[in-house]
């Protein structure tokens, strides 16, 4: 039995076509696998391998590079929640807007609540500097958060 | 009179998104006259004559680096759009691909028919999440209406356009880590030569530009070369090498300013005007202390420091490719202006500007990986209370020498890093040598901030 869904695999290989070569599916196959299952297990990496002619270390390596894929030990919550530190969110309050998070949800930076709901992590320039500070749920802005508009964020994302 | 924004015009029409909206604005007509009438390399020639400059960082002139690519080649050319859009405080492209994702589309079309290329990788970063769907839905619509795809119109020419999404490294956006990325790869620069024309993406000739400056081709090639070239500043009689600074520019505002935005005006608005006028001045009635021009790369211009022979001071210098390098700065870089007022610490933005770097140095190199390590590490002492006399002149020593100028690093990031320190250190010196002295702490967050990006 295979360890990624059917339904994983054939959108993993319909990105085949759009590349002269195989490896350049690395990407978007980790992206697939890591929305899905909230992290990259060593199976799936043993699989994409597998679909793309690699060695599962040439994947690891690539994935590794990026601080972005989880792996199992250290599994994403069901919404992760970014909040960026960099040059135009600092000088707007960025370092107390991530400090307030980390107290309202009882985690440090990094770290996944107790319910497996948000993940919270800083980020650097997220590109929504009018609206600093800026933070991003999963891959969506949300800017001009203050500590009272994050505390609602917060509960809409507990409760969904 | 006021500017009547071109690259803006249609953000906030409803439904600026919708292929059919933009034909009605007339969209795709250049394209399609381009395909009937004119020859690939005519339309290379009308790009190179207009003067357009790249908008991505480095204003390597766009219709010359289209020249650089082998001459019948057999193919397959690439042609790579850089939306990894990462230097810290920009964020025009993003707003460009959100609200008019056609008017870029229409660019890559133009410049894949003049470089002869069928396919383009749009390498987009993860972060912008409504970008990419926006720019799916768009490119969907155009293999709906025949407009990409095989044997287009009927001319014969074929063209793909693929999204392709980052995972959150400011270095994917060097155009040959990018590249790497694309290929699966970590996003480890390559040492140039070769440049990319010659082998670039998939070892292939590979053209690679950013968002703004295909948005520039789409209207350069619908309003002509007089148009771009009745805005901005000409080139310095003086410099031969200069190649002018044509053409609209999106400027966008951010940090202490009352209305931070993205403004669309011609090359060589100063910085005053920017913030005064169109950022809504300083916040809080306060004064601006220091600006960072184009993106924290650049580094810094001190808004007291009095230009030579004038009244004016480095608040007052235009915003061209050749403004800030006037005043000791990197360039022109992605015209992110970032305003810091008169209460904030230079400790504390230095600092968070040396985390940055820190962060995203990929590692490849020596002084680029330990240079950035060192330089946090020494801010972060000075902004502890536990500054050296010596450290001041150490931090400008590594700044000076870390950047790629000497041949020592494998790409830019490193130059990069080093603008901010250096211009910092010596314009705001007596800060710092005062934070020495009296051992004063910032505010010292006690967060341990681990995590990805
Ligand atoms: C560290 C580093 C990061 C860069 N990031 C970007 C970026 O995010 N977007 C971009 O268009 N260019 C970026 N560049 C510049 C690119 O290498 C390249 O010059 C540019 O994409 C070319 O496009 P253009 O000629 O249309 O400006 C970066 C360069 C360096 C050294
Ligand atoms: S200069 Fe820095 S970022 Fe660039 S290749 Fe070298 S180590 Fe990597
Ligand atoms: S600095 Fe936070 S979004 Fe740009």
């Amino acid at each position: 039995m295979a360890f990624l869904s059917d339904e994983i695999r054939a959108r993993i290989q319909a990105y085949i076509p759009r590349y002269p070569n195989k490896q350049a599916v690395t990407l978007p196959a980790l992206h697939i696998v890591h929305d899905e299952l909230r992290c990259v297990p060593n199976e799936a990496i043993r699989e994409i391998a597998d679909l793309l002619d690699l060695a599962p270390s040439e994947v690891r390596d690539t994935m590794t590079f990026y601080q972005f894929f989880r792996e199992s030990d250290n599994k994403l919550g069901k919404t992760r929640l970014w909040v960026c530190r960099t040059l135009a969110c600092n000088l707007r309050g960025a370092d107390d807007l991530l400090e307030h998070c980390s107290h309202k949800l009882g985690v440090p930076v990094g770290g996944t609540t107790t319910d497996g709901k948000i993940t919270l992590e800083f980020a650097e320039c997220i590109g929504a500097c009018e609206g600093a500070p800026a933070v991003l749920v999963n891959d969506e802005h949300v800017m001009n958060v203050t500590n009272d508009k994050m505390d609602e964020l917060i509960e809409k994302l507990r409760s969904a | 009179m006021a500017y009547e924004p071109i690259l803006l015009a249609r953000v906030n029409k409803p439904d600026s998104t919708r292929l059919e909206g933009y034909r009605i604005d007339g969209g795709y007509a250049s394209f399609e006259r381009a395909l009937a009438e004119l020859k690939p390399e005519e339309v290379t020639t009308r790009v190179k004559d207009s003067g357009l400059r790249g908008r991505g960082g480095a204003g390597f002139p766009t219709g010359l680096k289209w020249t650089f690519l082998p001459k019948d080649h057999p193919g397959p050319i690439y042609l790579c759009i850089n939306a990894d859009e990462s230097e810290p405080c920009t964020y025009n492209n993003r707003i460009l691909m959100e609200k008019d994702p056609h008017q870029v589309l229409e660019g890559i079309m133009l410049a894949c028919y003049a470089i002869k290329s069928r396919c383009a990788y749009f390498y987009i970063r993860y972060e912008y999440g409504t970008a990419y769907r926006t720019l799916q839905s768009a490119i969907d619509e155009l293999y709906q209406a025949g407009l990409l795809g095989k044997n287009i119109l009927g001319s014969g020419f074929d063209l793909d356009i693929f999204l392709h999404r980052g995972a959150g490294a400011y270095i994917c956006g060097e155009e040959t880590g990018l590249i790497e990325s694309l290929e699966g790869k970590r996003a480890w620069p390559r040492i140039k030569p070769p440049f990319p024309a010659i082998e670039g993406a998939f070892r292939k000739p590979t053209i690679v530009n950013n968002v703004e400056t295909m948005a520039c081709v789409t209207q350069i090639m619908r309003r002509g070369n007089d148009w771009f070239k009745s805005m901005g500043v000409p080139p310095d009689p003086k410099n031969p090498r200069d190649a002018g600074s044509y053409g609209p520019k999106l400027y966008t505002i951010a940090g202490h300013v009352n209305t931070p935005k993205c403004v669309e005006l011609p090359m060589g608005v100063t910085i005053r005007e920017l913030v005064e006028k169109h950022g809504g001045g300083v916040w809080k009635g306060l004064k601006a202390k220091a600006v960072n021009p184009g993106g924290i790369s650049m580094g810094f211009v001190d808004c007291n420091l009095k230009l030579k022979d004038s009244d004016q001071t480095e608040y007052d210098i235009p915003l061209d490719f050749n403004g800030p390098g006037r005043v000791g700065c990197l360039g022109l870089g992605t015209a992110a202006v970032t305003v810091i007022d008169e209460q904030t610490s230079m400790v504390d933005v230095l600092h968070n500007v040396c985390q940055f770097f820190a962060h995203e140095s990929c590692g490849q190199c020596t002084p680029c990986r330990e240079g950035t390590g060192w330089m946090l590490k020494m801010t972060d002492r000075l902004r502890r209370g536990q500054g050296r006399k010596e450290d001041l002149d150490i931090l400008v020593d590594v700044s000076d020498r870390i950047g790629i100028i000497p041949g020592t690093t494998i790409c830019g990031l490193s130059d990069g890093a080093g603008w901010p320190v250096k211009t910092a250190i010596r314009k705001f010196r007596k800060e710092f040598e005062d934070a020495i002295q009296s051992g004063r702490k910032s505010v010292v967050k006690s967060l341990k901030l681990l995590g990805a990006h």
